[in-house]
């Protein structure tokens, strides 16, 4: 028994450890936002310059706004139609469809640079010049499967006999689509397109073999500051968006939570009748 | 199992023109998307890998093997070489350290579970690249590690961390683990608990149950773990680029350096299709073993 409680013990501090390990680099990059110095590897002082500084520079807004942008026609349009195909695709069985929906695959099995050298070749071969759009099908392109494959597991997971319900007692297929089928896939479609967001946010490859000499993202800014180290002004910016992200996340963490909450006590109230 | 059947044949048979029509149209999207997006890029690269490279880097439509050829020159084997071993001892780093952590997050409460999930994977989200260069600053000769050891008096002279292939590993660990948890954890959960005590009834150890039932009712997770750490590393060049110190070149730096520096697009194309077909191969290795193709993608 103690033997066992002494490896429990072990087996907690290893996983301690390794979170020490994933979190060293976001402290520095928090610590060094706040760094008077601005050389990122020695420490100075603490100060806020670097975030008045961030407020006050338009480029970087500038090249956040398209980030953002980008992100978000990427993720209307992976979450649309990835939804689209995983009902449309559902219970498919011809040689053609099965090809469409192992493609759809590829781009999370082949490496981002293969993908990315396709596209651009495909682009480059038909003319259509590089920029915003490319980038936005690119991004759309990455993200897709992510959607796909989140509702395709909750469809799966869904019991067909409700739907089936709905169409004996004579609603027709559209109308059990948006009253029966797509509010049990919400949680599926949710989590497909926050994917596909926090992709987009921090794609690199495919983005920057799309862009034209006007187009910068975030990423690509930040790498190319990289080989000369990044400004304390990035690390402010970034800190931003971890906060940002981590209090999106606190808040979705309460929302569900009182929800399953709501969910058992519903479930309890119906057994009890 | 006669009646569901029944069931069915005479759903399929109310099926209506209408309705037909919008099973077209719901699939209408995708696979416009698939076909141009994700096969023709695909049959273009194919197609590009066999033609030969003009000057200027201007593409002449000649039928040719040479691009393959090319591969076995020495500069090239070294650098395939490099990446399959940077690539290989990072997968294999990453399967023994993260199976212990997916085993962890697997036996905790299922709320603990989630929160664990979400903080591996936050900084990952927010943005790879900026905390990777946090790995600059750590490992740096005058960095935090080397200059806390060296106050302590642990170290006489700064080690020398960055640059080589222990921070490219170390990188690339920090970047896939997390991704590679994920699978690994979801075949732990669905393990069987009652398998594990019969195979203790029947007195097998800890570490013979391990071995003969626990690893190989997990071994799908794992072999997706491989997946998702391996196809990344070869062709994911920026932490290469920015721990290797440049000289540590791996084949997605390579693919890169063909369609920007060296302006070889044929040859890109080429060794973009054999990266595409070893992992191509190794996934079809991975369906046949039983693994499910949506584990590599949540």
């Amino acid at each position: 028994m103690k033997k066992k409680k002494i490896l429990k013990g072990i087996h907690t501090l290893y996983v301690v450890l390794l979170f020490v390990f994933f979190y060293a680099p976001v402290a520095v990059m928090v610590f060094f936002s706040f760094n008077t110095s601005k050389a990122n590897v020695v420490w100075q002082g603490i100060t806020t310059k670097w975030y008045v500084k961030l407020m006050g520079d338009g480029e970087l807004w500038a090249i956040f706004g398209t980030t953002l942008l980008v992100a978000t026609i990427t993720t209307v349009l992976s979450t649309v139609i990835g939804t689209m195909g995983a009902i449309g695709y559902k219970n498919s069985k011809s040689k053609f469809a099965k090809l469409i929906t192992n493609s759809i695959y590829f781009p999370i099995v082949i490496p981002e640079i293969v993908l990315a050298v396709s596209l651009f070749m495909v682009f480059n071969q038909t003319g259509i010049s590089m920029g915003l759009p490319v980038i936005c099908i690119g991004n759309t392109t990455i993200c897709l499967p992510y959607v796909y494959i989140t509702v395709k597991s909750r469809l799966v997971g869904m019991d067909p006999s409700i739907e089936e319900a709905s169409l004996d007692l004579g609603a027709d297929r559209l109308y059990t689509l948006f009253h029966i089928t797509i509010p049990q896939i919400i949680p599926g479609i949710t989590a497909g397109a926050f994917m596909a967001f926090s992709l987009s946010l921090d794609e690199l490859i495919v983005t920057s073999f799309l862009a034209d000499a006007g187009t910068t993202t975030l990423p690509m800014k930040v790498y190319s500051m990289m080989k000369k180290g990044i400004s304390p002004e990035i690390n402010a910016l970034t800190t931003i968006i971890f906060g940002v992200s981590v209090s999106a996340l606190l808040l979705y963490l309460l929302v569900d939570g009182i929800r399953s909450y709501r969910v058992v006590r519903h479930k309890v109230r119906v057994r009890d009748l | 199992m006669q009646k569901s059947n029944e069931k069915k044949e005479f759903h399929r048979s109310k099926k209506t023109k209408k309705e037909m029509l919008t099973q077209v149209l719901m699939r209408a999207p995708m696979c416009v998307w698939a076909l141009l997006f994700i096969l023709a890029p695909m049959v273009l690269l194919a197609f590009m890998s066999f033609m030969t490279k003009g000057p200027l880097g201007i593409i002449q439509y000649k039928f040719t093997t040479e691009n393959y050829k090319d591969m076995a020159d020495a500069v090239y084997a070294t650098v395939i070489k490099q990446s399959l071993v940077v690539a290989g001892w990072t997968t294999l780093l990453t399967v023994l350290l993260g199976y212990p952590l997916a085993n962890f997050i697997a036996k905790v409460k299922s709320k603990t579970s989630t929160i664990l999930t979400v903080l591996l994977m936050l900084p990952l989200w927010v943005s790879g690249l900026v905390v990777l260069y946090s790995f600059v600053i750590l490992l740096n000769n005058s960095g935090i590690i080397n200059t806390v050891l060296l106050n302590l008096g642990i170290i006489g002279k700064p080690l020398q961390m960055l640059y080589n292939n222990f921070a490219v590993v170390a990188g690339m660990l920090y970047m896939f683990l997390p991704f590679a948890v994920l699978p690994m954890y979801s075949s732990i959960e669905k393990l069987d608990g009652g398998l594990i005590e019969a195979s203790k009834d029947l007195g097998a150890g800890p570490v013979k149950t391990f071995m003969k039932v626990t690893l190989p009712l997990t071994s799908p997770g794992i072999f997706a773990a491989v997946i998702l750490t391996f196809i990344p590393c070869i062709g994911y060049y920026m932490v290469t680029d920015m721990l290797g110190g440049g000289t540590n070149m791996m084949i997605g730096n390579l693919i890169y350096r063909q369609f920007t520096i060296s302006r070889n697009w044929p040859f890109g194309a080429a060794l973009s299709m054999v990266l595409a077909l070893i992992i191509l191969l190794m996934v079809f290795i991975y369906t046949k073993l039983g693994g499910d193709l949506d584990d590599l993608g949540a």
